[in-house]
This record gives structure tokens, sequence and C-alpha cells, in this order.
């Protein structure tokens, strides 16, 4: 085992199997010698340790517990939940131990049965506990639980041992795998067994060398930090197997991390997918840069608020309901809003897109003051519903259910946009517009009513973003600041008038910001995005899918 | 044959403002420091600073007039070469506070010392020297146009493909000059100077003269304004806003009339953003922020793009307001009234107060007339601009 810092990872495995078969026979050894050992034995360890509580000394404390709680006497639960309760007493004459039951009535430890002679109570004085013995305590207390009923109570028990690493815990944990039926909780005992015996630098050098690589499959931030623990280990064995642990993990989660990186690509491509479709929908059609158009995101949140605000008031119990409530709402009022906008501001600047950017950024402030005037200018609360709050852990990453629901939805308001443009008979008018306005309205389309309702379509979408948007940002008057410059680098490198482009250039853009950030930090990440943006459209001034032909000739 | 050139063409309305911004450079630092307090005509203190500023704000709104009402190029990111104007004379003037920092380095900025910097980074160098200070005041803007109008022209980004990467440019240095380790100072940006040229900056005789240096850097704007819209060359400009393509294709290459005008105007910029700095006392990467460009393009749209006056007028007149506005009970209205302006101006005044005007007066003086040729549902994107420049501000040599 001494060249286990040349493995390589399969090797290494392969190697590890080895090592735990080797060390069954061993195991099995000390649990026939354990079990030969039950009663008698069994119950000295216990009833030997009981005095060292009568002698008031923090040491002897500590020495008595770790013994108690090795022992595996039947009691030990007992006799430690009642130090840690202050419940544990001692007679100061007869250096007997009894445990104070509630209503008074003092036990004996050994048996649990109240006690035959108890001694008065003025003698009575009780086992004094100091920080370090409250952590025994709790190492203690965990050790005890492997034994457990309850799953989880067994699994948490092998947690806490593995991050405390008590070496008197290996008995317990031996008794404990030995009984285990439960895989993953087995692999748990396992796992804590392994970390108690590195620890333990008494251990024999094989044992730990084996629990090394027992430590080494477990590949997380926790065994890595166990591993790199021992680089001053006394043992050359300990120290190599434990290297070459180091190295193997590090290579584990080097592949997490890409993995983790590209998750949080993802769901970043789905916020800036989110936000700009709306935008890629007003834009392509209409080539309206419309500057209000974060502020109908904004807007959207501010719905889901007000939704959420009157059900805690008046229906707590639709509370999980709320975003589905929400985002029938947020589509009518910002598509609302939108089409007002359109019909009232937009209509007079057709062929003016550069006033029209002026127009909506006035718009833009006229809505974010308004907002501000009713709301306040602090950030609003939105809750999340039961379903978007929580984590769940797949392999070494930790997924949050409102990233996973966001990518989700982002993808559902993706699909259905594209539908209603490709099968309904509005989408078919508006593509029409948007490939040939003066041909479409040649053959009967009134183009002015598919302006209208594509700049509410466009609207509307923003509006569903900002409930989606309300779950992972603040609801605040600037809410839809932050995103506009973003959906307008997503627009314009996917290409006007083209969903698809869009799609691309959000994950595109996700991606790239996430891979950066590692290496460039989050802001300059950022600005080297920016800097590549500008430099691709001196390439391909219409964006990566352009609309070719005469429509767009400028 | 320089002198001919600034002033051959100049036009009443030119002279006009001419006057009224060397008068007002003169009269207010005079008004301010040799009327006594008691005197209705004494000029308070705190005015000839927030004057100063609007008049740097008036130069920037011209640089941003000039290239979009006259060549049809809306950069929404002047306020970046504003900044860099305004960061590389901030440098000099920090550097010029020595040893009387917080922490007394007789090299190194305070906030150098504060992160831990123990020498001078290279692009600080020189930045002791005035004359230094002052050619990377017009040099760092320049460079930047040329390399930015360069590819952007040549590979014909246009329209609101032209004024969203300007956006991302502005964008992108406003998130490069809070990062600390740019060496800038961060979100502090650079504050506390103490003397311009050894003068105190806080001394009102100082600001009396920064005072009059704006207004001269204003006339002179006004008047290279003037003369490169009056020559030859201003006139392929105006064809290139109204019709790109057609001037393209008689044979002028377009991208190189963009580039010369697009780094003429950040000079002006840049040079507006010098002057801004010990006036208003600090520079700081919210100079940057693409909403500070898009309200210098507003001040132009509000005064008139197709003149030179206008914008002048506009950024004075606006900023007035703000500031009126801005402060007391009217505060919660103003952003409702910006946007009320921005929209009230693009649909109702399309070429703003002294476009307006100046049709108005035309109007008068000629016969009744339907003359004016509209075609509001024009789908060209560069003829955005869509009208003959109003007689006040064009060149009567013109109608030949």
């Amino acid at each position: 085992m001494a060249d286990a810092a040349s493995l390589t990872p399969a090797v290494g495995l392969k190697n590890s199997m080895r090592a735990l078969r080797r060390l069954l026979p061993l195991i099995a050894l000390a649990l026939a010698l354990f079990a030969a050992a039950s009663g008698a034995a069994r119950a000295d360890a216990f009833s030997d340790a009981l005095p060292g509580f009568a002698e008031d000394s923090f040491s002897a404390t500590d020495t008595a517990l770790k013994a108690v709680a090795t022992s595996g006497n039947p009691q030990a639960k007992a006799v430690i939940a009642a130090l840690q309760n202050s419940a544990l007493v001692f007679d100061s004459d007869s250096k007997a131990v009894f445990i104070k039951a509630d209503d008074g009535t003092l036990l004996d430890p050994t048996t649990g049965k109240p006690a035959a002679n108890p001694p008065s109570a003025d003698n009575l004085q009780a086992v004094r506990l100091n920080n370090r013995i409250r952590g025994a305590l709790d190492d203690a207390l965990g050790a005890l639980t492997l034994s457990s009923p309850d799953r989880a109570t067994r699994l948490a028990a092998a947690d806490t041992v593995f991050k405390s690493r008590q070496a008197s815990a290996v008995t317990a944990l031996k008794a404990a795998i030995a009984k285990e039926t439960d895989p993953e909780v087995k692999r748990a005992m396992l796992d804590a067994e392994a970390a108690a015996t590195i620890t333990d630098t008494n251990a024999a050098d094989a044992d730990r060398v084996a629990a090394v690589n027992v430590i080494r499959d477990r590949a997380d931030p926790d065994a890595l930090a166990l591993l790199t623990g021992l680089s001053s280990d006394p043992s050359q064995a300990v120290r190599d197997a434990a290297a070459a642990g180091v190295a193997s993990i590090k290579n584990a989660l080097a592949i997490w991390g890409v993995v983790q990186n590209l998750w949080y690509a993802l769901s970043l491509g789905s916020v800036l997918l989110l936000a700009a479709i709306g935008l890629a929908i007003t834009f392509g059609v209409m080539g309206v840069i419309n500057m209000a158009h974060g502020e109908m995101v904004m807007l959207g949140a501010y719905t889901t608020f007000v939704v959420q605000a009157i059900i805690r008031t008046h229906a707590p119990w639709l509370f999980d309901w709320s975003l589905a409530i929400a985002i029938p709402l947020a589509f009518l009022v910002s598509g609302a809003v939108g089409v007002i906008i359109e019909r009232g501001i937009i209509r007079f600047l057709y062929g003016r897109p550069l006033e029209t950017l002026l127009a909506t950024w006035g718009v833009s402030l006229i809505l974010q003051q308004g907002v501000r005037t009713i709301f306040g200018p602090d950030n609003q609360q939105v809750g999340n519903p039961s379903w978007m709050s929580g984590a769940f852990q797949a392999g070494n990453i930790t997924i949050t259910y409102n990233r996973m629901w966001i990518i989700v939805f982002s993808f559902a308001v993706f699909i259905l946009l594209l539908g209603v443009l490709r099968f309904t008979r509005f989408g078919l008018q508006t593509r029409a517009v948007t490939q040939n306005r003066s041909m479409a309205s040649a053959m009967g389309i009134r183009t002015p009513w598919v302006d209208a309702l594509t700049f509410g379509l466009g609207s509307g979408i923003a509006g569903i973003a900002g409930v989606a948007l309300s779950q992972i940002d603040n609801v605040s008057p600037n809410l839809g600041q932050s995103y506009i410059i973003d959906s307008f680098m997503v627009v314009v490198f996917g290409g006007v008038g083209n969903l698809w482009g869009t799609l691309i250039a959000a994950m595109s853009l996700g991606v790239a910001n996430k891979l950066l950030e590692p290496f460039a930090g989050a802001v300059l990440g950022k600005i080297v995005v920016l800097v590549f943006i500008i430099l691709f459209i001196q390439k391909r001034p219409r964006g990566l899918f352009a609309l070719k032909g005469r429509a767009v000739e400028a | 044959m320089i002198g001919r050139f600034l002033f051959r063409n100049i036009d009443v309305t030119t002279f006009v403002g001419l006057v009224v911004i060397i008068g007002v450079g003169i009269a207010v630092p005079l008004l301010n420091l040799y009327v006594p307090d008691t005197s209705p005509l004494h000029v308070p203190s705190y005015v000839v600073p927030l004057v100063g500023k609007y008049i740097t704000y008036s130069l920037l709104a011209l640089s941003v007039g000039l290239i979009w009402g006259y060549c049809g190029i809306l950069s929404l990111g002047h306020g970046a070469f504003f900044a860099l104007g305004g960061y590389a004379f901030g440098m000099y003037l920090m550097r010029q506070i020595g040893t009387r920092g917080v922490y007394g380095d007789p090299i190194l900025p305070d906030f150098m010392v504060f992160i831990n910097w123990k020498a001078l980074p290279w692009y600080w160098y020189g930045f002791n020297h005035f004359l230094f200070a002052a050619l990377m005041v017009v040099l760092v803007p320049a460079v930047l146009a040329l390399v930015f109008g360069w590819f952007a022209f040549r590979s014909r980004v246009t329209g609101v493909y032209l004024s969203i990467i300007t956006q991302a440019m502005t964008y992108a240095l406003m998130l490069s000059f809070f990062r600390n380790d740019m060496g800038f100072g961060g979100n502090n940006g650079l504050t506390d100077f103490k003397d311009v040229l050894g003068f105190n900056v806080q001394a009102d005789s100082t600001r009396g003269v920064l005072f009059f240096c704006s207004a001269l850097a204003l006339a002179l704007g006004l008047l290279v304004s003037r003369a490169v819209i009056a020559s030859k060359f201003g006139k392929v400009l105006i064809g290139i806003r109204d019709a790109e393509s057609r001037t393209r294709f008689l044979g002028y290459r377009v991208e190189n009339y963009k580039l010369v005008v697009f780094v003429l105007s950040s000079v002006m910029a840049g040079i507006a953003g010098a002057l801004y700095v010990p006036q208003v006392g600090i520079i700081n990467p919210s100079e940057f922020a693409p909403a500070n460009s898009i309200e210098a393009v507003i001040w132009v749209a509000v005064g008139g793009r197709q003149t030179l006056i206008g914008p002048i007028v506009g950024a004075i007149l606006a900023n007035f307001a703000k500031s009126y506005l801005t402060t007391g009970v009217l505060a919660s209205y103003w952003l409702y009234l910006l946007g009320g302006v921005f929209i009230a101006v693009t649909v109702f005044l399309p070429k703003g107060i002294v476009g307006t005007l100046a049709d108005f007066t035309r109007r008068r003086r000629a016969t009744p007339s339907g003359a004016e040729a509209r075609t509001p549902n024009s789908t060209d994107m560069t003829t955005d601009a869509r009208e003959d420049l109003p007689p006040s501000a064009s060149n009567p040599a013109a109608a030949e």
C-alpha cells in the first residue's frame, strides 16, 4: 500500500476494494470479540465508568463519559441524556451516582429502576459540565443514536461521527455496521468509521491506509478536507495514501465543478431568455427599440407581489397557487400597458426608430416613478411557494428548486411562443408583417392592429418573465433597469425576428458569462462578454440569424 | 487659413450664440468676484460652479448634437467620452494632492495606499504634468472613438444597432471603472482635489477662471462645429444622414466622413468632462452610466437637434429644471416630468424648442405655403431626420 501515491483513480478504486476485503476479517474478528464479551463484560465497562462522574472533576467526567458511550450498555443513553440535562447527580458522601427523573425520584443508572436506598436530597450534587464536555456529549449521543430504529436518525448520527471523528465511536460504529441493512446508511457508517480511524493516530497503519481509501471514494469537499489534514501525519504510508486520495478527489471535484458551472450557465441563460424573448418580438416585428421593456418585467413582478399580498390577507391556503394566478394577471397587466404605449405613443413614431427609443425611455422613467410612488422605493417581499423553495442534491451539486423551475418555465414560454407564432392566425399575420409590411398590408392584413397586438404580446411575455424573476431577484422599481441592457445584448446577438436566435444567444451568453467567471471574476467576465458582442456586431451587423432578403434593407 | 475656415461661415444665430456665451463667461465670474455681496447684481459663490457645470454639459450636448443632428449617428454612449476626459484630468488633480492626502504618500493617491498598492501603475505616469494630462484629455477619448468608430462604421453598423453597441461600450466601461483593480479609485472615483496649476481648486477666483475656460471651450466648440457643418465636408455629412446608401453610391467614403466627425465629437465631449471635474470636485464610475448618456441625448432632442444652438439651450434648460425640481416638494415628480418631456418632445416637437421656434419665424416671414413635404411613414431607417435644415442654421450658400 506504500505505493498508493502513484495510483490512478481506477486502480485506486480496485485497490480500496481489495483493502476493504482485507479489512473485513478484521472487522469480523472485532465483532466476534465484541459479541463474546457481551453481558458481564459490557456491564463491567459501564459500571466501572460510573464512579468517574462522582469525582467532581471535569477530566474524570470526560473519561467516564467516553467510557460509558463506548460501553454499548443499554442504559448508556439514559445516563448521557441525564448528564446533558444536568439530571445526573451523585451523593457527595457515598459517591453513588443516580439519575434524577422528572418527578424527582432517583433512578439507579445501571438498571434504570428506582434506586433501592436513595440518599437524602441534601447530599445530592449535579455533575457539572463545561464546554468541552458538552461537545463530547454531542459526540457521545451521536454515537449512541447509531442504533436508533429511525433511518434518518441513524444517518444523521453517522454524519455527526464523520464530522467529529471521535476515535471512541469506532466500537459503536462497528456494532452498528454489523446490524445495518440499509445500504446508504451503511455507506455513511463505513465512511464515519474510516474518518474516525484515520484521525486516530494510535490505530495500525494498514487500517488507516485502508480508511484513507474508503474516504477517497466519497470524493466530496468533506473528504478532501479530511485527507488534506493528513499531510503532516507521522506515518509515511498514510501520508502517501492521503496525497493520492487528495489528487483523485480534486480531479473528481473539478469535473463536478464544471457540471455545476454548466448548471449555473443554463440557469443564467434561461433568465436571459425570459427577459429578452418579449423584446425579441417587439424589436423583431416592429423594429421598435422598447426601452420600457425592463419596466414591463417589473410590472409583472409587482403584479406577483400584489397577488401574494391579497392571498396572504384573504386566502392563505391559496399561497402555493399564487404564481399560477399571477402569471395570467401579469400577462394582462403588462400586455395592456404595452398596447396603451403602442396606441398612445409608438404608432406616431413609426419609421423613426431612434425617436421611439427616446420616447420609450421616457415611458420607462414614468413607469418606474409610478411604481415608486405607489409601492415605495424599497424592495418588496415576494415569497416562494413551497414547491419553489428548498434544494436537492444531485451528485455533488446542489440544485435549488426555484432555479430549476425557472429553467423549465422559460423553455415552456419559449415553446408556447413559438407555437403561437407558428400555428395561429395571429402568428401568421405577425410573421407576414415582419417579413414585408407593405405586402402584408396589401394582402388585407390590418398592420396597425397586428402592431398593437404584437407589442401587447411582447410586453405580456415580459410581464410573465417578471413573475418568474420575482422569485430570484429583488422586486424594486429598479428591477427592469438591471435586465434591459442584457436583454438588448441577447436580441442583438441573436438576430432580429428569429426566436431561435434569441434562444441560442441567451444560452451562449449565459454559458460564456459563467465559464469566464472562475477565471476572470463576475464583473470582468461580463465586460469581456460585452466587448465580444461589440466586436461580433462588427462582423455580423444583424446578429447570428439575420433575416435575409429585401425586407431588412436599411 | 484656420481662421478663415473657422470664421468664414458664421451666421447670425451662431454669432449671437458666441457673443452670449463669451459674455456670460466673462460676466458671471466678475459679478461674483468684484461686486459686493450687498449688491443685487452679485452672483453667489455656489452659483458659479453650478452654472459652470451646465456649460460643460452644454458642450457635451453640442458634441452629441453634431453627430446626431448632422450625421444621423445616435450615440447612447457619449457619456463615456465625457467621463474619460474627466478621469484624465482627475488623474492630474489627484497627482497634485501630493502629501496632503489622508495617508500623506507623496506619490500614491489615497485609494491606492488604501488597497495596499506599492507603486504607481504605468498608466498613471506623466499625469503630474498639466500638459500631458491635457493631451490625454483629448487623446484618450479620440483614440477610443477612432478604434470604436473604425470598426463600427467600416462594417456599416448603423441606426439602432449602433446606438445599442455604444450603450454596451459605456456600460462595459462603467463596470470596468467600478473595479478597484483598475486603479481608478473603484466606486469612489477620484475626489478630494486640492490644486490646479498651483491654484486652490476651491477658491472663488480659481472657479471663476474655470468658468471662463468652460465658456471659452463651449464657444470654441460651437465655432468649430459651425465651420464643419457649413463646409463642403458638412454637406456630405448631411447627405449621409439623409441617404447614406445614396451618398456611398455617389462615391463618397461614408465611413471616413463618419469617423472624422465621430472623433471630433468625442474630443469635444472629453474636453467638457475635463472642465466638469475640477468644478464639481469628483469623478466616479456612475458618470459612465448609460442613463447619463441617454439624458444628454434628451437635452439635444429638447433643444433641437438640427441646430447647433439647440443642444446648448436644451442642456441649460434641462439642467436648470433638474436643479430646481429635484430639490424641495417637487422632487418626486421630477422623473414624471423628465419622462413626459421625453415623450412630448419626440411626439410633438421632433425639432425641439429651437428648431420649432426657427420654423415659426420662417413661416411668419414667408408667404403661407404648405411646402413642407412630410413622409411620416417612411420605413427607411437612416432617414429618420426628414427635413431640411431650418434656415437659421443653414448656410445661405447651401441653396445654390
